[in-house]
């Protein structure tokens, strides 16, 4: 194939991998962050002690953890159906995406807040703050470095999933580098996609951590 | 201004109970310095989150100025919470906030309107000596500098109390010297009561008016500190004057004299020598300026005829001096 077959495909599967990992990055993001927070909440020396919840939580993590990704996408084609009401596209890869990310994510969160010194939380309660301002203004705000790194290695993960996006229909980069260079043995395509690809993951790894950099004042 | 009565706290694993407060009574007196000394792991650090708190006591009444705290929950306990400020061992600053950012936590958590708190902040940097360093974050800080921020932080809400959890421990000497003139400075400018812990004599020496020595979980021994110099058997006397074991002395008897407040202007000595014909030597001592007064401490040899009798320790007795013989 000739650059000039190969540069449409490649503007095509660039858009739809960076439609499917946009929505799916913003909403682990949100999933993620509130999974994690609870996990550190219902912690028994946690703000808001709750073990029997804290242990199912965890086992869900862990069961969403452990599912290889092939396995969840077509596993949770059902869920899909009643979220989306598709199974095959961009939108129905979006959903598997999201629930494959979301415990990833979630166990970072968890870490990252975590490595706030228990002190200042300590702190904080003897000022008389509320949970909720302890939570949104100590935990979440001292965090954001690693959360930020947190959220750059799940960028990065889901970009490898969104490859098997492909089984879905859902399309994007690591489908066209299966399709045209695995299938077809299209060795240029391939290679332009990988190339692609990891320039991708390079420009979010920098860009995550300048990001982090940034906030961190150490 | 502080009382506490009954207080008992346990901390329970699930081999064994470990009382890490049993049974304390404590009142600390309006506008004093008072500090409770102890070795890690004597339950002071429980004992003093048991005054805001952070830690639920499992029996026992704790009083800051008139509000009961134990029976409060919620927001109320919260509100009561900013009327006490309290700074911390590794001064517990948020990493994220500048040091001005750190001293307006208190007064957002307030709902302190944002004009107001930039000029309290402003004030209260300056009040530690920091209007320099509002817009340093605390690694930019020094130990000392960051152990200022979380004073003014501590003082935000213009609380009547202060409580402080080792808050020189982590600092060198020098820098500890300058915290704790800040701490009694201000005590006396603000009318601030002051509870701290510290396993450092030298703290309760430099800005103490009252001490307790806490020890598995029980106070040992409490009062101002210049009534507790003259206790005899007192512990903080000991530790504050360390003599060293008593040398046994064939032809000598050796007696243990501690002078505090009159009593130190007493010419003792010469009292020895002239009327009861003795001669004295000073094996070992120290004389100290607390906040509550000069207090010393010597070890004498006493060499002559009446040496071993009764008399001459009476007559120092009469004059307000404590006397022990050392065993």
């Amino acid at each position: 194939m000739t650059w000039s077959e190969i540069a449409p495909l490649l503007w095509e599967g660039a858009q739809e991998t960076l439609y499917m990992l946009g929505v799916s990055t913003a909403l682990t993001a949100i999933g993620g962050l509130l999974v994690g927070v609870l996990l550190v909440l219902t912690d028994r020396d946690g703000l808001l002690p709750a073990w029997p919840l804290h242990v199912v939580l965890g086992l869900i993590v862990n069961i969403g953890r452990s599912l290889p990704f092939i396995i969840l996408l077509v596993a949770i084609i059902p869920f899909t159906r009643a979220l989306v009401g598709t199974t095959i596209g961009t939108e129905a890869a979006i959903v598997p995406l999201t629930v494959g990310a979301i415990p990833f994510f979630a166990r970072m969160v968890e870490t990252a807040l975590r490595e706030v010194d228990r002190s200042v939380v300590a702190a904080a309660t003897a000022m008389g703050a509320s949970r909720r301002e302890i939570v949104v203004k100590v935990l979440l705000r001292e965090a954001r470095p690693g959360l930020v790194s947190g959220l750059t290695i799940t960028v990065v993960a889901l970009v490898g999933y969104s490859a098997m996006a492909g089984v879905v229909g859902g399309g994007g980069l690591g489908d066209l580098a299966i399709r045209y260079g695995y299938q077809r043995f299209e060795d240029e395509v391939m290679l332009a996609t990988v190339a692609v690809l990891i320039l991708f993951v390079q420009l979010v790894q920098v860009l995550g951590d300048l990001i982090a950099r940034r906030l961190s004042h150490r | 201004m502080i009382q506490i009565q009954g207080l008992r706290k346990t901390y329970r694993s699930r081999r064994r109970a470990v009382a890490a407060v049993d049974g304390v009574d404590l009142t600390v007196r309006d506008g004093e310095v008072f500090g409770v000394l102890g070795r890690s792991g004597a339950g002071k650090s429980t004992l003093l989150r048991c005054v805001n708190l952070l830690e639920r006591p499992d029996a026992g009444t704790v009083t800051v100025d008139g509000v009961e705290l134990a029976s409060l929950r919620g927001g109320r306990l919260r509100r009561a919470r900013q009327g006490i400020g309290m700074i911390h061992q590794h001064f517990a600053l948020l990493g994220s906030r500048t040091a001005a950012g750190n001293v307006a936590f208190p007064l957002e958590v307030m709902g302190v309107p944002r004009a107001e708190r930039a000029a309290r902040v402003a004030e209260l940097l300056d009040l530690v000596g920091l209007a320099d360093h509002a817009g340093a974050y605390p690694a930019q800080l020094s130990g000392g500098q960051k152990q200022r921020v979380g004073i003014a932080r501590a003082l935000a809400g213009r609380p009547r109390v202060l409580l402080s959890d080792e808050a020189t421990s982590a600092l060198d000497p020098e820098t500890t010297g300058s915290i704790l003139a800040l701490l009694r400075d201000l005590s006396q400018r603000l009318g601030l009561t002051i509870l701290l812990i510290t396993h450092e004599m030298e703290v309760v020496k430099r800005i103490c008016d009252s001490a307790a020595i806490m020890r598995d979980g029980r106070i040992v021994e409490a009062g101002t500190v210049t009534d507790l110099v003259r206790r005899p058997g007192s512990e903080l006397a000991r530790d504050l004057f360390r003599l060293g074991p008593a040398p046994q002395l064939p032809d000598a008897t050796v007696v243990d004299v501690t002078l505090a407040g009159d009593a130190t202007d007493h010419s003792f000595l010469s009292v020895l020598a002239r009327e009861h014909d003795l001669d004295v030597r000073i094996l070992s001592g120290a004389v100290e300026e607390l906040p509550g007064g000069r207090v010393g401490r010597l070890r004498l040899a006493l060499r002559g005829a009446h040496a071993a009798e009764e008399a001459p320790l009476r007559r120092l007795r009469e004059h307000g001096l404590i006397v022990e013989v050392p065993r």
